[in-house]
């Protein structure tokens, strides 16, 4: 850790060089990409799906409403993230193209720009939907911003885990908006993703660490190496996949999903088994992207069974 | 060396794109307030005395 921390002494010391170089001026684009629309768009679909879950009729305009108001906190706290974030992101590859690293947006208007939305966002999900569904957008924008992008990023290891917690809140964000309330299949949603984590990031990070260690991001790659990162996401992959195949027993998911939980739950153990015995990169990334299509086919089906009106629930009644 | 009338228009240019933006936000967000408004009100508005 002594090294990492002379990398990101010496650089810190740079920076002020790399933020005198002239940057082309901010156009509108710069200000969406503040907002990470590719986060913002997996945001929306599991909030879509805890939408649809709650099986309980809502009028289309305040259900859009709910929508917005999740996609646009979210990107709100995208923004909070890129403004405390900026030095560690100008440190690396993946990051420093970002809008304020590149020096293309001041910090101080991303800041602006991350509480107003994040004002607005929860104003009017309070007033136009539900309070509760305002106070669980706001706890998940301030475990985002402050908790995981303030504290916990640069403070520990187990940072990925914790902060996971933001990205997976979204579908209980969404089921408290179409029925106010937040039951244990809302929870049970939350978990999936909670579990479907600390793989995902771990397995992305093991391609990437390098970037990390410069940054002086605590990532278990770096603090811990890489076998014990490849022990971790077999270890959480175990508990994921069983926890996947639980809706299906509790009423929310019918055989489509359970068929998509099954299998996709058996290869990602395999990719996961792979990674553990093997050292090659290749199989970090095959499991990355791997969990991105597993995740999605999950909730996609939870969302056509439900739209369609043939899980479990609704034909018991 | 990058001619500085060209970087005047570029800056320019980004500008406009910027505040067409923040009208566009601004316009968006107006109308969201009118129509979830009406929505909530619903049929109730006659109903309901001031």
């Amino acid at each position: 850790m002594k090294g990492l921390q002379d990398a990101r002494a010496m650089l810190k010391t740079a920076a002020p060089d790399l933020q005198a170089v002239a940057a082309a001026p901010a156009r509108w684009q710069d200000y969406v990409l503040l907002l990470k629309p590719r986060v913002m768009s997996l945001v929306i679909f599991t909030a879509l799906t805890g939408l649809f879950c709650a099986d309980v009729p809502l009028n289309p305009v305040l259900a859009a409403t709910a929508i917005l108001c999740i996609a646009v906190g979210a990107g709100a706290s995208g923004a909070l993230n890129m403004w405390f974030d900026a030095d560690i992101d100008r440190l690396m590859r993946r990051t420093r193209g970002r809008p304020v690293p590149a020096g293309r947006v001041q910090g101080a208007d991303a800041l602006a720009m991350g509480i107003t939305l994040s004002l607005f966002s929860v104003g009017i999900m309070g007033l136009a939907v539900n309070l509760l569904a305002a106070a669980l957008l706001a706890f998940t924008i301030f475990f985002y911003a402050v908790v995981y992008t303030m504290w916990l990023k640069r403070a520990t290891p187990q940072n990925i885990v914790i902060g996971g917690l933001a990205g997976a809140l979204p579908p209980a964000v969404g089921w408290a908006a179409a029925s106010g309330a937040a039951p244990l299949n809302a929870w049970l949603l939350v978990a999936i993703i909670f579990f479907w984590t600390p793989p995902h990031f771990w397995a992305l990070s093991l391609t990437t660490h390098d970037d990390y260690e410069r940054a002086g991001v605590p990532m278990l790659p770096v603090t811990n190496g890489e076998p014990a990162t490849r022990l971790q996401i077999l270890i959480y992959s175990l508990i994921l996949v069983p926890l996947a195949l639980a809706p299906a027993f509790t009423g929310l998911g019918g055989p489509i999903y359970l068929a998509i939980a099954a299998l996709g739950g058996a290869g990602f153990l395999a990719l996961a088994a792979k990674l553990f015995q093997g050292k090659a990169r290749a199989d970090a990334k095959r499991l990355f992207g791997f969990s991105i299509l597993y995740l999605f086919l999950l909730f996609a089906a939870l969302l056509g069974e439900h739209v369609a009106g043939v899980h479990p629930l609704a034909l018991l009644r | 060396m990058s001619d500085p009338n060209d970087e005047a228009e570029a800056f320019r240019k980004a500008r406009r794109g910027r505040n067409i933006a923040i009208l566009i936000g601004l316009l968006g967000f107006v109308i969201l307030v009118f129509i979830v408004t009406l929505t909530r009100l619903g049929g109730n508005a006659a109903a309901t005395g001031f």
